[in-house]
């Protein structure tokens, strides 16, 4: 609670950890809170301004040119975004922050190796590798997961593998190593606690960029399944009809535009209030 | 100097050798890669053709030791919808690339360099938190979204520029800007931190204690020092930059090699998608090595590491 006191004690923050709250609740709760059904087409009803009355009545955000109730395939949209925002965060933490403590502890042949992949990884066009990649396999949710996790490992194994390389010299570790725990325990209890605060620190940030990275795919065509409403597919859509119905194309922009800074004000104080190093320069 | 030269060319040339085989490997990773150029209602014959065309009836060994032969000098194939090299089309589009990535780093730095100066020195001000807002606005902006609200407002609202395509300076403003946005928020986030920081060491203390003028203690002895770890991330984050240029490119269809990219992708023009992600290692892994050389030449205690 002490936590929670302290991170709302910043305006931006408290604002910030609102919407995430928002599009959180949109994501889980989904087609239980939203005001008509997302796939319901109606013709006689197509490209209706914000604010208007429609048969089934009223489309706060308007309608698209299938005469979809906008709100509605914004809020069930949410779930796709927050859904491979975070479950492809959490994949590359997982590979990142396991090759950096790997990197971390044996700098010499696992490290180096590790770390050359890496700059391997960080030359090659991510975006075009993975529309290659989604081309190759097919476009489906596990798919594009995977291919945003894989590809963001880098910046946890670069900062991960540094703190423990400071961290190894350490009284607390040659002590361990000294006293015999083999090495497995040393990074798992020793090494990994210690670095959590700047995995959490980019944890945030990164969620937000995934989220860019997946709205850009499906806008290209190239995401998840088109059967799925997504803000990235509903801006494309929108796209055609920007001429005589801006609002289409304009509204999910606006949600994927208020979830990513929400996001990045929450990340922003994580990092302000987990390393004291950084705030004092940034704040 | 010469030794730690020739230590980051070999380590570059271990990258883009390593981003070739990465490439090789990644479109033969689900079997035998015929399918990917074709299709779906290609005839067998056709796939016989293709395959006998592309190499792929050899030895997976031999089709490495090939393609590492042609692509040391610079043949990649050529592309099956246009039946040209692909690496020269990926070549031919480079000049337009290339307008708009400058065209668009040199906005980013007329907006990031003043205001990454402005928000330091007057460091929570009014001033600052504006343009920590602004480049809070900037780094979450989709790049997408952006280009089509620019559309929206300066094409089809007020008439003020042509929508697509490459010509004059007119049909360069609204992808520059859209491209900017991002580079302009991380440059000036970065440029603050490194010029608080700087402001705050010793040797500024000096320069001011001594009566220096304000203007020439900001700009010619904090800033310079202030750049070098600015310029470092920026070179490092070219890839991320180059990605949003795919983007920008496709919706204003610019037609430069992002564009090519993504049409090659979605007409399963998988030699010209190879060329690509190679030119592209090359020049990312380039730009950073002249980086590296440029911060060795402004810092002297980096070359002797």
């Amino acid at each position: 609670m002490d936590v929670l006191r302290r991170f709302l004690r910043s305006l931006p923050a408290a604002t910030g950890l609102a919407i995430v709250l928002v599009a959180l609740a949109a994501a889980i709760l989904g087609p239980a809170i939203s005001p008509h059904d997302p796939d319901a087409q109606d013709i006689m009803s197509r490209l209706l301004p914000p604010l208007s009355q429609g048969e089934e009545g009223a489309h706060w955000l308007g309608t698209d040119a299938l005469g979809r109730d906008i709100l509605s395939r914004l809020i069930v949209g949410a779930r796709v975004s927050m859904l491979v925002g975070v479950s492809a965060m959490v994949v590359s933490a997982l590979v990142g922050v396991s090759a950096g403590l790997a990197a971390g502890y044996d700098d010499r042949g696992v490290g180096r190796a590790l770390m050359a992949v890496a700059d391997v990884q960080l030359a090659i066009p991510f975006l075009v590798l993975a529309l290659a990649v989604v081309a190759v396999l097919g476009p489906s949710l596990l798919n594009l997961i995977l291919v945003l996790g894989v590809a963001n490992w880098v910046q946890y194994a670069r900062v991960v593998r540094a703190e423990c390389l400071v961290l190894r010299n350490l009284d607390f570790v040659l002590a361990a190593q000294a006293a015999g725990t083999r090495p497995i325990r040393i990074v798992t209890r020793h090494l990994l606690p210690n670095v959590m605060s700047s995995v959490t620190v980019i944890s945030g940030l990164l969620v937000a960029k995934m989220i860019l990275f997946e709205s850009s795919l499906s806008f290209l065509g190239l995401g998840v399944p088109p059967s799925i409403p997504t803000w990235g597919a509903m801006i494309a859509d929108g796209r055609n009809y920007v001429a005589n119905a801006w609002w289409v194309a304009a509204m999910p922009g606006f949600a994927l535009f208020l979830t990513v800074i929400g996001i990045n004000l929450v990340g922003d104080r994580l990092r302000d209030m987990l390393d004291p190093r950084l705030s004092q320069v940034e704040n | 100097m010469l030794a730690f030269l020739v230590t980051r060319l070999l380590h570059a040339v271990g990258v883009v050798f390593g981003v070739a085989v990465a490439v090789f490997f990644l479109i033969r990773l689900g079997g035998d890669p015929t399918a990917l150029f074709l299709p779906p209602e290609a005839t067998l014959e056709e796939i016989q053709r293709v395959r006998h065309l592309m190499g792929f009836d050899r030895p997976l060994p031999l089709q490495f030791l090939d393609f590492l032969g042609n692509a040391l000098r610079g043949d990649f194939g050529l592309s099956l919808r246009y039946e040209q090299p692909a690496m020269g089309l990926v070549l031919e589009r480079l000049p337009a690339t290339l307008e708009l990535s400058a065209a668009a780093l040199a906005l980013s730095l007329a907006i990031a360099v003043p205001l990454g100066i402005l928000t330091a020195v007057q460091r929570g001000r009014v001033a600052d938190r504006a343009g920590l807002l602004f480049s809070l606005v900037g780094q979450s902006f989709p790049v997408f979204w952006l280009a089509i609200m620019l559309i929206l407002l300066l094409s089809e609202t007020w008439q003020l520029l042509p929508p697509s395509g490459r010509g004059g300076w007119q049909n360069l403003v609204m992808p520059a800007m859209a491209l900017a946005a991002y580079s302009t928020a991380i440059i000036t986030r970065l440029l603050r931190s490194s010029m608080i920081e700087v402001l705050q060491s010793d040797y500024i203390r000096t320069a001011r204690s001594k009566g220096l003028a304000s203007g020439t203690v900001i700009f010619v002895h904090a800033l310079r020092n202030a750049a070098i770890p600015t310029i470092t991330v920026v070179g490092l984050q070219v890839g991320a930059l180059l990605g949003g240029a795919v983007i920008t490119e496709e919706i204003f269809a610019w037609p430069g090699i992002g564009r090519l990219a993504i049409q090659s992708i979605t007409n399963r023009d998988f030699t010209v998608v190879q060329a690509f992600v190679v030119f592209m290692a090359v020049l990312i892994v380039s730009i950073n090595l002249l980086v590296d050389i440029l911060y060795a030449l402004l810092d002297p205690r980096i070359r002797r590491r």
